[in-house]
């Protein structure tokens, strides 16, 4: 019994051995010590039942308590070697990491949130329309004239007389507007259809962000300050903005919005046509016609309207020069915006 | 519409700079969009006069000339190769010295010719880009001084404006609408440039022409509302049909659908002497792109560019009557367009018609029957006011569009009529001849007044944001036409004939906010109130799916919701673009796999793809609900998924392994717990390899399972899931202790017989094994040696805890005794021997 002690004793010398070994080392050392047949300690454990009662206490409290040391020095320079600062020779750290797939959101659907995120802060909360939609919707109640030249710059997929695939997201502003009372701050965003030629900057189908505010007192000041905090917290604080007068028919005064190139920084570049100036977006104050239209009285309420092109908006900011690469679903193409 | 700015200078009196011109055209709401320099490229071509002609020594066509071009020849006479025979001394013609440049880019040099070495060329007219004409060089008629600049001397320096003209503003379709805008802008004059006094050099008709343009004025119809119809027509023709008619120079002349044509006036003018056109004419058309034809054609081109008025010359000798009839088309009535194509008309068209047939679709097109020719010497000429929506409707059946069905489509100047046919017949008269020998017809059964709309000046104000005086209104609006009158509190204010948009107060706003300048208003944030209007649960739902996704390593695609029938209940679009693209999509599946095959024709063979987007179908059942459409539509949530499971990491050895149906399995787990949180995944009923997700125990709202692809060699099997997105908000998540207990774990290896599922065993495990069962967990099935055949071992985790306090051995194994009970009695399950 007594040379088991001292074998025990002996053994635990071995454990200063430990917080130096190296990765092999310290195999070797598990090996002779711990070994599920040969290792030293486990002899001695193995040797227990042989043993009378009292010997065996002594013994195998001793030997646990020295396993469990050896276990715990083992386990603790097993780590330090798993994040040592110093590698081993012979191993190239050059040698790339392992990696999971990673996965993303289409860059149109980012600038969509980006543009939403942005006009929640101003107080717009998002809404949602169908895109099968009716004349009187998409046109109608939008103050569009029936058989006017304005409808043809939105010729339209028609699913059944009086029924087309929407031509924008106003049609949510009017359904909005029957059923909420103002004040009224919302953004919808949305797909739309036109029968436009798919080419490198034409889809005839594509991403639209429209904006509307309805309440007393709303006006063109308000329009162009909204707007234009807007493009300065998309585009840059340095961005400049310009407002020239456009025709929407339901909206009256009509303004586009330009924004300072923020490639050239107004200098003149070929994304700005060398203008130093970037159409972004359509707005207005929305038309009294449309209103009446929604039963909202025109003399107490006003409101501006605005709604712009995501997909533009998109290649302009990240020099896409091809529509049709957001529809292709090129792997290497969606990778580009993680 | 393209404007020049040449033309527009002539109306201001003053030089425009085209830049600024773009300036202020954008800021006044005509962007535009090009500016296009025009001979511009001449700028080294001088007056070079010619000295003397001599024979060329070594060639028989070519003659030498000293030519003199001032400081261009270096002050003194030089000698020049030419090979032109209109080459005469004494005359002058445009020189290009040594170094110039001609248009197309030409660089002269000094080079011998046949032995002669010639200091730069006489040029005719196609090598300045100013024609055709090729015969010999251009002969200049000028005082000018030898050298002076070519452009100089010849107005034809011009540049067009391309201008993108909006639906509302169909005055800003001539020069004169656009010129009225600068003018206010300016603070310019606007006036028509005079025309020419004569023809110059043309036979004089019969009649004489004594000075034309602006002397003589042919007499239209006198100012007046109904009187004007009345002098020149009576009500109702000699057959009692509806309508107006009247007979001007032996031409009679019937309105019988004023609805069609509201107003319409002839002039009829005799001996004019059809030819080309005078050079300021021709270079004028020629500035904006307009191709010179004849003299008569290109003064009615003319008008129509200068003040939006279309009009069409007759050739009276070709009209049977000679008779003008204005009527609806007859059902089937055929007519030959300029363009030669036979078109069928009907009873929604107006014809403008002699006494026997149609000679002009109205307002659209005319008839190459009727058309002026180098014969015509008589001419009928028609201008009238066509309503927009017939001329769009005739327009579109006919799918035949001009300028002139483009300017009527959108309304032309009711009221500026007469003073549009005076000045064609001015212009007529001076550059084609002729004489006019009674007062044009004007037919106009139900003469309107200008529309007068009253202002609130504090509503201006109001709208805009910023109060603007009375005085500036009033100015502001009478800049471009408006005739403004104090009407007590108000305004009233005269709309002119060639602003038909506008109707209303609201459009007068926009008159004094776009003259004052968009840029005149601040942009300062002002206090607002938050909305109503709640954010809508969709938008929230698709938010949520889509993140979930692109951390599953998922990138999101956008495919085209249009495409090839998917089933009987795709909605069908009634005029598609192409055959392939006449239906809505009914999945998102088919489209992303489309999109794989994309990837796979660039060589990408890891292809992780999810769509969230709206998905259609006719509506079934009860027509009448929700939008009152027969469509039917709804979100729906898919992902395909082929190649490596895992980028492929040096570590792994040989080839890393691809997506399997487990894969698959996990993503469609993960797509509807987040997309349909209410549903279950069950393996497919059908015995497939695939799993459904199933809504209230009996509604499928979603399926995966492997996918037919066009797939190259190399490609790993591809997998797809497709599940209809729910979108309530969750409800939120309700907290559960994290218990602070030890756990005891137990490994359970499981002989299961044919036909027991690893659902079946978990179910039956966790009912026997009670409430201390924390979780299960499968890790391992084998079949093989110490297996029965057909049977197979499955292994399970399972994990036992009492939140409470710690728990005995005991108690577990009794939960496990009592599980393995059940599964043996109930599915004949027992522990696999070790």
């Amino acid at each position: 019994m007594s040379d088991l002690l001292a074998a025990i004793h002996a053994l635990r010398e071995r454990l200063g051995e430990i917080p130096q070994a190296d990765e092999r080392r310290l195999q070797d050392l598990k090996t002779e010590l711990l070994g599920r047949k040969a290792g030293a300690l486990t002899k001695i454990l193995g040797a227990l039942p042989k043993l009378a009662d009292a010997d065996r206490r002594a013994v195998g409290g001793a030997a646990n308590a020295l396993k469990r040391e050896m276990e715990e020095a083992i386990a603790a320079r097993e780590r330090a070697l798993a994040q040592a600062s110093r590698a081993p020779s012979g191993m190239d750290l050059t040698l790339p990491g392992r990696a999971t797939w990673r996965g993303g959101l289409h860059l149109v659907t980012q600038v969509v949130d980006e543009i939403c995120e942005i006009f929640r802060e101003l107080g717009f909360t998002r809404a949602v329309g169908p895109e099968a939609e009716t004349e009187w919707y998409n046109f109608g109640a939008l103050n569009f004239p029936k058989d006017h030249p304005a409808i043809d710059a939105q010729d339209s997929f028609y699913l059944e007389p009086g029924v087309l695939l929407r031509t924008h997201t106003s049609p949510v502003q009017v359904r909005t507007m029957e059923r909420y009372r103002p004040p009224i701050r919302i953004v919808s965003p949305g797909q739309c259809y036109r029968r436009d030629p798919f080419d490198p900057s034409h889809s005839p189908v594509f991403e639209q962000v429209e904006g509307l505010v309805v309440d007393e007192g709303v006006t063109f000041v308000d329009l162009k300050a909204t707007l234009s905090t807007f493009a300065r917290r998309f585009f840059g604080p340095e961005t400049r903005t310009r407002f020239s007068p456009s025709f929407f028919p339901f909206t009256e005064p009509s303004a586009d919005m330009q924004v300072s190139c923020s490639v050239c920084r107004g200098a003149g570049c070929s994304t700005c046509k060398h203008t130093g100036w970037i159409e972004i977006l359509g707005s207005g104050m929305v038309h009294p016609a449309v209103f009446e239209n929604c039963k909202i009285d025109p003399e107490r309420y006003t409101g501006f309207a605005f709604g712009m092109g995501p997909h533009r908006i998109a290649m302009v900011r990240h020099g896409i020069p091809d529509i049709r690469l957001f529809f292709e679903s090129d792997m290497r193409f969606l990778a580009q915006f993680p | 519409m393209i404007l020049s700015r040449r033309w527009l200078e002539a109306m201001l009196g003053r030089p425009l700079d085209p830049a600024d011109l773009e300036q202020r055209l954008s800021m006044l709401g005509v962007p535009v969009e090009a500016i296009v320099p025009i001979h511009q490229d001449l700028g080294d071509v001088v007056i070079g006069a010619v000295l003397e002609v001599k024979k060329h020594p070594n060639a028989d066509r070519l003659s030498l000339c000293l030519v003199n071009a001032g400081n261009a020849s270096g002050g003194s006479a030089v000698e020049v190769v030419c090979g032109a025979p209109n080459v005469e001394a004494g005359k002058k013609y445009p020189y290009a010295p040594v170094g110039a440049v001609l248009p197309g880019g030409l660089k002269l040099e000094r080079k011998k010719i046949r032995g002669v070495e010639s200091n730069g060329m006489l040029c005719s007219a196609r090598e300045l880009g100013l024609g055709t004409d090729h015969a010999g060089i251009l002969e200049l008629d000028t005082d000018a001084a030898p050298g002076t600049r070519f452009l100089d001397v010849m107005p034809i320096a011009d540049h067009q404006l391309v201008i993108e003209v909006t639906a509302n503003r169909p005055d800003m379709l001539c020069h004169k609408g656009v010129a009225r805008e600068l003018a206010a802008s300016l603070g310019a004059t606007l006036k028509l440039p005079p025309l020419p006094a004569s023809r110059g050099g043309g036979p004089a008709p019969s009649g004489g022409h004594a000075g034309f343009g602006g002397r003589r004025r042919p007499a239209a119809a006198p100012a007046g509302g109904a009187a004007r119809a009345a002098e020149g027509g009576v009500p109702a023709g000699p057959s009692g049909a509806p309508g107006w008619s009247g007979v001007v120079d032996g031409v009679e002349v019937r309105l019988e659908d004023p609805e069609g044509a509201p107003r319409y006036m002839i002039a009829v003018i005799r001996g004019v002497k059809v030819g080309i056109s005078p050079q300021w004419l021709a270079d004028r058309l020629a500035s904006i792109g307009q191709r010179p034809i004849n003299n008569v054609v290109d003064a009615t081109n003319y008008i129509l560019f200068e003040l939006n008025q279309p009009l069409h010359a007759f050739d009276r000798a070709k009209l049977r009557g000679p008779a003008v009839v204005v009527r609806r088309a007859r059902t089937g009535e055929k007519i030959v367009t300029l363009d030669g194509v036979e078109r069928t008309l009907t009873p929604e068209m107006t014809a403008i018609c002699d006494a026997e047939r149609p000679t002009i679709v109205a307002g659209v097109m005319g008839s190459a029957e009727s058309e002026v020719t180098d014969a015509t010497t008589d001419l009928v000429l028609e201008c009238a006011y066509f309503q927009p929506t017939r001329i769009r409707r005739t327009r579109r059946a006919l799918e035949l569009s001009s300028e002139s069905s483009y300017r009527f489509e959108r309304g032309i100047d009711l009221l500026g009529m007469p003073d549009a046919l005076r000045r064609a017949i001015d212009l007529i008269l001076a550059v084609a001849g002729g004489e006019v020998r009674e007062p044009a017809l004007d037919l106009w059964p139900k003469p309107v007044e200008p529309t007068t709309i009253f202002l609130r000046p504090e509503r201006i104000g109001g709208l805009l944001g910023v109060p603007i005086e009375r005085g500036e209104i009033e100015q502001r609006l009478s800049s471009i036409g408006f005739v403004v009158a104090p009407k007590e509190q108000r305004l009233a204010v005269q709309v002119p004939g060639w602003r038909p948009d506008v109707t209303r107060e609201v459009d007068l706003t926009e008159e004094v906010a776009r003259l004052k300048g968009y840029d005149a208003f601040p942009d300062e944030l002002r206090p607002y109130c938050a909305g109503t209007v709640p954010d809508a649960p969709l938008e929230r739902a698709k938010g949520r799916v889509r993140v979930r996704l692109a951390e599953a390593g998922l990138y999101e695609a956008r495919t085209f919701p249009l495409g090839p029938a998917d089933g009987p209940d795709a909605p069908v679009v009634q005029n598609p673009m192409s055959a392939d693209e006449a239906h809505l999509r009914m999945r998102l599946l088919p489209g992303l796999v489309r999109r794989v095959e994309h990837n796979w024709a660039a060589r990408n063979r890891d292809v992780r793809l999810f769509e969230v987007g709206t998905v259609f179908r006719k509506r079934t059942g009860d027509v009448g609900r929700g939008t009152g459409v027969g469509v039917e539509e709804w979100t729906s949530v898919a992902g395909v998924i082929t190649g490596a499971r895992q980028p492929r990491h040096w570590s792994d050895g040989a080839k890393s392994p691809d997506m399997d149906i487990w894969d698959l399995k996990h993503h469609f787990d993960l797509a509807v717990s987040v997309a349909a949180p209410g549903s279950v995944v069950q393996p497919a009923a059908d015995g497939a390899v695939g799993w459904v997700a199933v809504q209230g125990g009996k509604e499928v709202v979603g399926h995966a399972g492997p996918l037919e692809a066009d797939a190259p060699p190399w490609a790993g099997a591809l997998f797809g899931w497709e599940v209809r997105l729910e979108v309530a908000d969750p409800r939120p998540v309700a907290y559960q202790a994290l218990p602070g207990t030890p756990l005891v774990e137990r490994d359970l290896a499981l002989v299961l017989p044919p036909g027991v599922t690893a659902a079946a065993v978990e179910a039956a495990v966790r009912r026997a094994a009670g409430p201390l069962l924390e979780s299960l967990v499968l890790f391992d099935e084998y079949r093989g040696p110490g297996v029965p055949s057909g049977h197979r071992s499955v292994a399970w985790r399972c994990t036992f805890r009492d939140p409470s306090r710690t728990l005995r051995e005991a108690e577990v194994d009794a939960a496990v005794g009592a599980a393995l009970e059940v599964l043996e009695g109930e599915l004949g399950v027992r522990r696999r021997a070790s």
